[in-house]
């Protein structure tokens, strides 16, 4: 049994544990584990070896670990904290657009969010195009104020006072409601909704249009006066002239060249350039508003919204001039003035979506679970350790080794990733596939080891009936875990369907444990029992079975199993 | 010898009376509660820095025009709270000071429960912890690619048992068995979720399905571990009696079963009472479909493929209509 390919198998078993076992040691042990003891810290090694990028342990640099983009597990939505969404494209009634004319816009959509995240700094966000009108934006670490940010339709609109008659035109008297009185848009646009007598619609608290009771739309008629101010007057869309059309002036007669300065004042403000087109209609605009006398307001909304200065109220600048190619608004919180220059630059959702799902994690909620998941972790290894000890002896502890190296094995495949995928993103539901693994990897040993007593109890002696145990458990082994598998298979494709990151990473994780586990449970400790049986432990039987078989050299090997003896 | 197979029809009986309760909650709707994936809604969590009722917070949300609100302590002032769909990001708020969403609208009144925002040293007297929301669009296709799921799992499942079992006399029984087990399994398992949906409001979601189709696995792994030794004995021809073979088999493989549920059971259990959270149903799941998949590989697949063997069923049907019975086969014990 002691042979040359003994020797190595044991020794690369033990190359592949030390190494899985550096690359996941984490680098607060601590944490998880007691601590009177003085746990080293992991270090880890950035670096390739054969084309797998390898893991280092810490995102502090130092002097020893200079490395500052260091990564630990990848630690799904629910353990890091974060944001998901799930947006679909609103396709109105009666729009000409084909189902290619979708996939487009869905695809540019895409690129939009994903250039809106960049300034964020946040690693490892995902857009993913689900179907053929989704959108699924995860980003890990982001609050809820930021996910919304990432998905807004970001259209822009210049809007001007509502005028006599429900048009923009000449006069300097503009509409003003009452004030407290909210004034219903439609949606994304400042478009009031004024009917044949020139009373606007009202807006309850939900921001949809307000109803009276018996059903009709609440209306209120504005008052025609100069004495207007920001908050109180209606306003409507700001159209200039393109070619002779009639046009609304909005972010697309942009160029993505918006920057944010300072004045003289230091006070921030956002400069945009027209383009072509752009340099028509705005100033065409502005050189009929601000023709009037004084001049008139201009504002501008962003998604339905007035954008709002640093002391909260609609920024409407009087424009007294014809302006073509550069205008500027001031009166922004430098922190707001920034966002409006991603929005701009980025340009808007060529199709509008609306979001359908969203789930958002506090971090300190999943600090939490990851921790209680490693202890339950390790509780989980430790009783089935014990168990595997006490009632199966030599056998049990040398499978609880092949346990550890299991365990080491499959959270360095998780942490450096298979070859030609990233990591393994470990989430709640994936830690549990995990212990679940351990139990099962555990099942393997266990219908060795039984039948390894059995074939005792039948006669045989301690190598051939453990030989046997191997040989005859497999084809249970092969065809149980066969069965997992084809389970697993189908969960993963099943989470590909509901676009589930949760169903996938459980998927994932269960198949990679069942398939190291056939490992673990048949090569390492087969490896380590030919290891025993070599040895004079061999000779002592109490270390390999409770039974007290009559066991008797001559026949020892040569007989065959005596089933059915007592049937 | 304990004879397991002779008493067969007992433990129909037993899985029977305890499939029963299960299968009447199934009939009488709301079969199961939906959560908030099928239906449409909003889960949030919601951790209060100061000693809070959930009365308090119900009776905060119902000023809130969310009557139907649903709260419930879950420990150090935080609660899980479930109402109708919330607008969170889908109203959005403009750049600058705004009007806020209702999400804010809800955060803001929560928070102001104990007077404002920050306590005396700057903290925050309460934050969201989680929040999920799903509209109407996305829930109805999961329960049916579930459905799909689970019939694919079981489909591809029997296609392989008949494959590998090809060398013994009607392999396709095997697979059929460990199906029928593994029917009885989720029954079993989906009546336990409808009286608990009943009695404790808990409800079925993703992770639900998720920890079926990880029991469909265990019960066919089971199964498949007493098959095997019925293969193996079958095919040895040692004990010529069906019946006999598997009553010997699962005597064989009684304490693997045994011990590997135990292992298992040790997993969930400490998953359950440390881990828990947000998949503690999940691993409810685990801890009913992993003990029943044990019992029934043992007492109903292995049981099930020596009725079909002895051709009792037609015996059965022969009995009811009133035709004389033939004798059995080859049973040396007598069943009931």
């Amino acid at each position: 049994m002691w042979k040359w390919w003994n020797r190595l198998s044991i020794f690369l078993i033990i190359a592949v544990a030390a190494g899985a076992i550096y690359a996941v040691w984490p680098n607060e042990p601590d944490r998880y584990l007691p601590s009177f003891i003085p746990w080293p810290s992991g270090q880890g090694l950035p670096g390739k070896i054969l084309g797998i990028g390898l893991p280092c342990h810490t995102a502090h640099t130092s002097a020893s670990n200079p490395a500052a983009d260091c990564k630990g597990m990848t630690l799904g939505l629910d353990l890091q904290g974060g944001s998901r969404v799930v947006l679909q494209a609103v396709v109105p009634a009666n729009s000409k657009l084909t189902p290619a004319d979708i996939t487009d816009g869905i695809k540019a959509n895409k690129q939009i969010i994903e250039s809106r995240i960049n300034p964020l700094g946040v690693s490892e966000s995902q857009v993913q195009v689900s179907g053929s009108d989704r959108l699924i934006v995860e980003a890990p670490g982001i609050t809820a104020q930021q996910l919304q940010d990432l998905t807004r339709p970001a259209v822009l609109m210049f809007c001007e006072g509502l005028q006599q008659g429900g048009q923009s035109g000449a006069g300097a008297a503009l509409a003003v409601v009452p004030d407290g009185s909210k004034v219903y848009y439609e949606p994304g646009t400042c478009q009031p909704n004024v009917d044949a007598k020139g009373a606007v619609a009202l807006k309850d608290a939900a921001g949809n249009i307000a109803k009276n009771p018996d059903g009709t739309i609440q209306r209120v008629t504005p008052t025609y006066t100069t004495a207007y101010n920001t908050e109180n007057v209606v306003w409507t869309p700001a159209k200039g002239d393109l070619n002779g059309a009639p046009t609304i002036m909005t972010g697309q007669f942009l160029q993505r060249n918006v920057s944010v300065q300072f004045d003289q004042l230091g006070q921030p403000q956002l400069i945009f350039n027209m383009t072509k087109d752009g340099q028509k209609v705005f100033g065409s605009l502005t050189r009929r508003i601000g023709g009037q006398t004084n001049g008139l307001p201009l504002a501008t909304f962003l998604d339905g919204e007035p954008i709002r200065g640093a002391d909260g109220r609609v920024i409407a600048p009087r424009v007294q001039s014809e302006i073509t190619s550069t205008g500027t608004t001031t009166g922004l919180t430098l922190a707001d003035a920034q966002r409006l220059k991603t929005f701009l630059n980025n340009g808007a959702f060529p199709i509008q979506m609306k979001v359908i799902e969203q789930q958002t994690v506090d971090a300190t909620l999943g600090d939490q679970a990851v921790l209680h998941s490693v202890q339950a972790g390790l509780i989980a290894m430790l009783l089935i350790m014990a168990f595997m000890i006490l009632y199966y002896r030599l056998p049990g502890l040398l499978a609880s080794m092949a346990l550890v190296i299991y365990t080491a094995v499959v959270l360095a495949i998780f942490k450096i990733g298979l070859p030609g995928s990233g990591p393994v993103t470990l989430t709640l539901a994936g830690i549990a596939a995990f212990v679940l693994s351990v139990g099962m990897a555990v099942d393997a040993n266990i219908l060795i080891f039984e039948r390894s007593k059995e074939e005792l109890r039948n006669g045989r002696s301690l190598i051939p009936a453990v030989n046997a145990g191997f040989d005859r458990a497999w084809t249970s082994i092969r065809d149980s875990n066969v069965s997992t598998l084809i389970t697993t298979a189908i969960l993963y494709w099943m989470g590909n369907a509901f676009a589930s990151t949760l169903i996938k990473g459980f998927a994932l994780t269960l198949a990679i444990g069942v398939v190291i586990s056939l490992f673990s449970a048949i090569t390492v400790t087969r490896s380590f029992l030919r290891l025993a049986l070599a040895t004079p432990l061999a000779r002592r039987l109490w270390l390999w079975t409770d039974d007290k078989p009559d066991y008797d050299e001559r026949t020892a090997g040569a007989l065959g199993p005596a089933e059915g003896a007592d049937a | 010898m304990l004879n397991l197979v002779a008493k067969r029809n007992w433990f129909y009986l037993l899985s029977f009376l305890v499939l029963l309760p299960g299968a009447i909650s199934l009939m009488i709707p709301p079969r199961l509660k939906p959560g908030i994936e099928f239906t449409s809604g909003t889960t949030f969590s919601f951790r209060y820095a100061q000693p809070t009722t959930s009365t308090q917070v119900r009776s905060e949300l119902a000023k809130l025009g969310h009557p139907e609100a649903r709260v419930q302590g879950a420990g150090n002032n935080e609660f899980l709270v479930q109402t109708k769909e919330i607008g969170g990001s889908a109203t959005i708020p403009p750049v600058g000071p705004s009007l806020p969403s209702e999400r804010d609208a809800i955060q803001s009144a929560l928070s102001k429960l104990h007077g404002g925002f920050l306590d005396t040293q700057g903290k925050p007297t309460a934050q969201f912890i989680d929040f999920s929301s799903v509209s109407a669009a996305v829930s109805q296709q999961i329960g049916r690619d579930a459905a799909i799921a689970v019939l694919l799992a079981s489909l591809g499942i029997t296609l392989y048992i008949t494959y590998s079992f090809s060398n013994v006399p009607n392999s396709m029984r095997y697979g059929v068995s460990a199906i029928v087990a593994l029917l009885h399994d989720v029954l079993l398992v989906v009546g336990v979720f409808s009286i608990l949906g009943k009695v404790l409001n808990i409800q079925v979601d993703t992770f639900f399905i998720t920890g079926l189709l990880t029991v469909v696995g265990f019960s066919v792994h089971d199964s498949i571990v007493v098959f095997d030794r019925v293969r193996e004995n079958v095919s040895r021809g040692l004990i010529r009696n069906f019946p006999d073979a598997v009553n010997h088999s699962l005597l064989q493989t009684m304490g693997r079963s045994f011990n590997t549920t135990l292992t298992l059971l040790f997993a969930i259990l400490a998953l359950l009472l440390l881990g828990g959270g947000s998949i503690r149903d999940f691993l409810l799941v685990l801890l009913v479909g992993v003990s029943t998949g044990a019992y029934s590989s043992i007492f109903i697949a292995s049981m099930f493929l020596v009725t079909w063997q002895q051709g009792d069923i037609p015996r059965a049907w022969r009995r009811l209509t009133g035709r004389a019975a033939r004798p059995r086969p080859s049973e040396t014990a007598p069943a009931e």
